[in-house]
């Protein structure tokens, strides 16, 4: 909300200077989000008449003018203005003058005709956007009057930005209560006494929605001067607040409006018919606003109606049919309470936001529509004249709010505030704001004003008090803890230590958008629908991810776009798997390889990453948990990797993951050269340690002998490693793979894997027939299982 | 026969004109050795009269140690220039980079909330977490927002078609703790949010860290206090802090916190739109209908509540001026971030 100091400080009067006033604004809740001039820097221009109006001898789009600009002899100069016309007041720059933005106005010659000085828009004056023309000024101000001083410019906008709670808030008249309260300056109100009835026409109002608008003050003003302008000093002060003047009927509601915090609105008297009616609309009721738009209606929301139909949104905005037209004599005006919850929503729902819905959902002086119809009805005959009727007043009183009293301990205040504040402070602090303060004993009785809705409980009235008081005044005090250590479990891996581990690696971690595209999500999982948004902001955002993996994808896709010929990445987020009725939301760690193995380096072979580069560092991983042997890998296929290059992982029997090379299909998709090597394991599974426990070391020594297995393509090591272990016994201490070769020697088909048995024993020193024995046990075990012949 | 003195100084050039071990080990063999000429003159001692024997045994007895001692001196200094040749071969260019495997690293976003976790756990908070799919309930009604409020103006929701939706801060994570948890309590809950919104200042995903103290007597100044605190911390300068009254509905009462420009050092700048100020968190004490709704009963407990960007305090602190870079995770962006 935009606020005039100069306005404001007819109605309250603190001594202070702008910058304090906005500061002291701030820190009193409602916050200054800007200060600014009501007009730019402008020196030399004056009020000016014109007195005549020729056409340029030789342009046609230029009229010479005769100005009177209060000084002896009138001035001549050469205008552009279509409106430019003899009779009109405006405003005028003198030869001399100095306009927004700096510019020196000169004497000239245009098309041979001598101009002394320029006709200014609001435009170049910095005082809005009209730029149809020159200024037009009403006809009681005196030519040669410095503009400046005849339009009050030289004041100042505070532009506040208003918590939801601070409707009250939201006037000039609120304001200034405020300013009121926190300075402890005298608040002047003006003169708003009841306006005597010339006539005695009525219009009648029915409330049939009584529990949503309680009160409806109405009033007929017959004869209205339909040619009438609101004067300069409204036109300005709404214009300072960001309003057009538009009629003087609507002009003087926005005023009000502006001034107390009351939205109103004036009908059109002859486009109603009857009688008023506020009801709830028939659904499916359609109504055309003043906007211009078609609206229909849900049985929810709140409308003004005559006889045969609705003419309004309550409180949100009224109908085209029954609004002021230019040729409007007879009026009826609308003051009404409505209650909040009754417009709370309404004009979001049809994507409006208007003045007037924002006040009454935040909830509007339900004391004040008395005041507000008598203050616009004077404002109103003073402008255009006109018969008034009686102010009728037609409520139901049981409706409408009561402020009922709070209970308030002064020691609660200074409990929940950490602050020792008197109680005679604190009931100062609140009647300055307006409640009425009782109690005798140590518990007050405070009973808000009827302008706040937000005031129901202790800590309403605490937060009161807290803020008249300074939050700045509070102290900083540490709070007192028992000594009590939180719970540090060891055999819990850190996240911290996880995302470690993976950036030590060389991968770099991303953090991507929870939604993803459908058709990307489809791609990566075909079989299962994802879980849609309602209203996704757009395409790309429109469904959850199932998985991490998809917009890895995307980021290595973007990435290698960029020229990044090497890219390792990981993420830790929320899968949010959706199988139509049930949501599981699962942390995983996802994380992708493309390119080298290594970085680019001197001294190693290039050699492009595979699986096994990532299944390194998976098992690395696993290690956190103390036990690289708890991953298990076994050959499977998902839909988005390479059925031949893809396991899934398990730990304790249970599926935890799944790693391997990207689909060719994705990768052709995803426009990437080389599949990148991805896997995917959920989080919470994983990453449990155990505390370590310490195992004797042998102090005999170790043998170690080789063996060199040719065996089947088909075996696999696991394989392998299950028949060696059996047949080599306690004696093996740990089993290497050191090479897998296919090629000369072996015949096709097969392959040589190379192992190396390290054999120790606990009790006693092992002999190279011991030794001997073991690897006969052996080579015969893998020969049975495996049809495994010996290479040497 | 060459006399002895001649031979001995001829056997001593020889032996200093060496310049390799094996040519040294020749006049070696060719002066010492089985037929050299010096055994062989010792040889001939036999023949001699004792007492010629004892003079001349002696002399050649002397050269024989004299020659010792030139040969092992000039093989120590010959093994010597032999491993600083090889050392000298050896030499390596020190300036070629080092070799294996390079160094990746965390998000700034991430980097930013374990390092705001670490602070808040040396003050004694345990990190809490909760669902990212909500129901209205724990994002709106428990937190004393019901349905039409005009703070829900404020959050631009994500729904599903059952009514479910993205939670807009990580607020329903203090109503779940506080529904299942015991009192006192004193948590951090970091974690992502949404809000149906994407500019220049907005993305529709970002991250909050909230924090909740629950007790029987945490005050307003306790909240001032911890805040003034972690703020210090974060940026590792005392920093002003400033609350101002504000409006939310789950706290009261109400504070919006500026910092002192952590770039200005509140001079005014550019960032801080000459005011000298950074917004940078909302908090308050918790209402009492929260506490309500969660079973806490407000007549015995009270508490603080606050939550701030994430993301908006890792662009405070590395002077990212584009929220926008956190999530296009352009590699260029994120490896800035990577060391230390």
């Amino acid at each position: 909300m935009r606020v005039s100091t100069a306005w404001l400080s007819e109605w309250v009067q603190t001594g202070w200077d702008t910058a304090t006033l906005a500061h002291r604004l701030t820190m009193a809740g409602l916050e200054v989000e800007a200060v600014e001039a009501a007009a730019p820097t402008f020196v030399g221009v004056v009020v000016a008449r014109v007195v005549d109006c020729t056409p340029h001898p030789d342009a046609d789009k230029l009229s010479v003018c005769s100005v009177d600009y209060g000084a002896a002899d009138s001035v001549q100069v050469v205008c552009g203005a279509a409106n430019a016309r003899a009779g009109m007041t405006t405003a005028l720059a003198q030869v001399g003058a100095t306009l927004p933005g700096g510019l020196v106005v000169r004497k000239a010659m245009l098309r041979g005709v001598e101009s002394l000085g320029m006709m200014c828009s609001a435009r170049e004056l910095g005082l809005g956007d009209g730029h149809d023309g020159i200024l037009e000024l009403p006809g009681e101000l005196t030519p040669g009057r410095d503009l400046r001083e005849a339009l009050g410019l030289d004041d100042t906008i505070i532009e506040l930005n208003l918590t939801p709670n601070r409707g009250d808030a939201l006037s000039l008249a609120g304001v200034a209560r405020e300013v009121a309260a926190i300075s402890g300056a005298e608040l002047s109100l003006p003169s708003m006494a009841p306006v005597p009835a010339t006539i005695a026409d009525r219009f009648e109002v029915r409330l049939s929605a009584a529990e949503a608008c309680p009160r409806f003050a109405g009033r007929v003003i017959r004869g209205i001067h339909p040619g009438a302008s609101s004067p300069l000093w409204m036109v300005e002060r709404l214009r300072r607040a960001g309003l057009r003047a538009i009629s003087p009927v609507v002009d003087v509601t926005n005023y009000v409006m502006l001034e107390l915090g009351q939205p109103m609105h004036g009908y059109d008297l002859r486009r109603l018919n009857s009688r008023i009616e506020v009801r709830y609309a028939r659904q499916g009721e359609k109504l055309q606003l003043l906007d211009g738009r078609a609206v229909t209606l849900d049985a929810d929301v709140l409308v003004i109606a005559d006889a045969s139909s609705a003419v309004g949104i309550a409180g949100v905005m009224g109908g085209e049919k029954s609004g002021i037209a230019g040729d409007t004599t007879d009026v009826f005006l609308e003051v009404a309470y409505f209650n909040p919850a009754a417009i709370a929503g309404r004009a979001r729902r049809f994507g409006m936001h208007t003045d007037a819905s924002q006040r009454f959902e935040r909830g509007v002086d339900p004391c004040l529509q008395e005041r507000a119809m008598e203050r616009a009805t004077q404002l109103l005959v003073d402008i255009a004249g006109g018969m008034v009727g009686p102010l009728v007043v037609t409520e139901q009183t049981t409706a409408l709010p009561r402020r009922s009293s709070v209970r308030l301990d002064p020691q609660q205040v200074n409990r929940l505030l950490g602050v020792k504040i008197p109680r005679a402070e604190i009931e100062l602090i609140l009647r300055r704001l307006g409640m009425q303060v009782a109690g005798a004993g140590d518990v007050l009785g405070v009973i808000p004003p009827s302008y706040r809705f937000d005031i129901t409980i202790a800590q309403d009235l605490i937060e009161e008090v807290a803020r008249i008081h300074g939050y700045d005044d509070i102290p900083q005090t540490d709070a007192l803890m028992p000594q009590v250590p939180l719970p540090a479990s060891e055999a819990t891996v850190g996240r911290e230590r996880v995302m470690m581990l993976m950036a030590d690696r060389d991968y770099q971690e991303v953090i991507n958008y929870s939604f993803i595209e459908t058709e990307l999500q489809r791609a990566f999982d075909p079989e299962c629908e994802p879980l849609g948004l309602s209203n996704p902001i757009s395409e790309d955002m429109a469904v959850m991810r199932r998985s991490l993996l998809p917009g890895l994808c995307r980021v290595l896709s973007e990435n290698a776009r960029r020229q990044q010929d090497r890219v390792r990445l990981f993420e830790l987020g929320t899968r949010f798997l959706w199988d139509g009725t049930r949501l599981e939301e699962r942390l995983a760690l996802a994380g992708l390889a493309w390119g080298l193995a290594e970085r680019e380096q001197w001294g190693l072979q290039r050699r492009v990453a595979d699986f096994y580069d990532v299944k390194a560092d998976l098992e690395a991983l696993s290690s956190l948990g103390g036990d690289e042997q708890r991953l298990r890998f076994e050959a499977d296929s998902i839909p988005c990797m390479h059925p031949g290059k893809c396991a899934r992982i398990n730990i304790d029997g249970r599926l935890a993951g799944w790693i391997g090379e990207l689909h060719p299909e994705l990768s052709k998709y995803l426009e990437l050269k080389v599949a990148p090597i991805v896997f995917e394991i959920d989080y919470v599974s994983s990453f449990i340690s155990h505390i370590p426990v310490y195992k004797e070391i042998s102090k005999f020594p170790a043998i170690r002998r080789d063996l060199a297995l040719v065996v089947d393509e088909t075996v696999r090591l696991d394989q392998i490693r299950e028949s060696v272990s059996v047949s080599a016994g306690a004696a093996l201490q740990e089993l290497r793979v050191f090479d897998v070769y296919r090629g000369a020697g072996v015949e096709p088909g097969r392959k040589s894997v190379a192992l190396g048995l390290i054999l120790q024993e606990t009790s006693r020193t092992l002999t190279d027939t011991d030794a001997d024995a073991v690897v006969s046990a052996v080579v015969a075990r893998v020969k049975q299982d495996h049809n495994a012949t010996i290479r040497d | 026969m060459q006399d002895l003195d001649s031979l001995t100084r001829d056997l001593l050039d020889r032996i200093d004109a060496c310049t390799d071990l094996a040519a040294l080990e020749s006049v070696r063999v060719a002066a010492l050795g089985k037929k050299g000429q010096i055994t062989e003159r010792l040889k001939t001692l036999g023949k001699l009269s004792p007492d010629e024997r004892r003079i001349a045994g002696a002399t050649i007895n002397r050269v024989k140690q004299q020659l010792v001692d030139a040969i092992e001196g000039r093989r120590g200094s010959l093994e010597r220039e032999l491993v600083e040749r090889e050392l000298l071969a050896g030499r390596i260019d020190v300036t070629l980079p080092g070799r294996g495997e390079g160094q990746g690293g965390l998000h700034p976003v991430t980097r930013t909330r374990l390092r705001m976790e670490k602070i808040f756990r040396q003050a004694g908070f345990t990190v809490a977490e909760g669902p990212e799919v909500e129901d209205d309930f724990h994002n709106f009604e428990a937190l004393n927002i019901p349905a039409d409020h005009p703070a829900r103006a404020m959050h631009d929701t994500f729904y599903f078609p059952d009514g479910r939706l993205l939670r807009t801060h990580t607020s329903p994570v203090q109503i779940r703790e506080m529904r299942n948890g015991q009192m006192p309590m004193r948590i951090i809950v970091p974690g992502r949010v949404y809000r149906c919104d994407s500019d220049m200042t907005h993305t529709p995903m970002f991250h909050q860290i909230e924090g909740l103290v629950i007790d029987e007597n945490i005050s307003f100044a306790n909240l001032k206090a911890v805040l003034a605190h972690f703020v210090e911390q974060f940026f590792e300068r005392a920093r002003a802090l400033r609350f101002r009254p504000s409006y939310f509905p789950f706290t009261e009462p109400s504070a919006e916190v500026d910092i002192q420009c952590v770039f200005c050092d509140g001079t005014g700048c550019r960032v801080c739109k000459q005011t000298g100020w950074l917004e940078v968190l909302g908090c308050g004490m918790v209402h009492p209908n929260v506490l309500s709704a969660c079973g806490v009963d407000p007549g015995r407990w009270q508490g603080y509540a606050f939550g701030m960007g994430i993301d908006r305090m890792a662009m405070l602190r590395y002077s990212v001026n584009d929220l926008r870079l956190f999530f296009e995770n352009d590699l260029r962006f994120l490896r800035q971030f990577n060391r230390g």
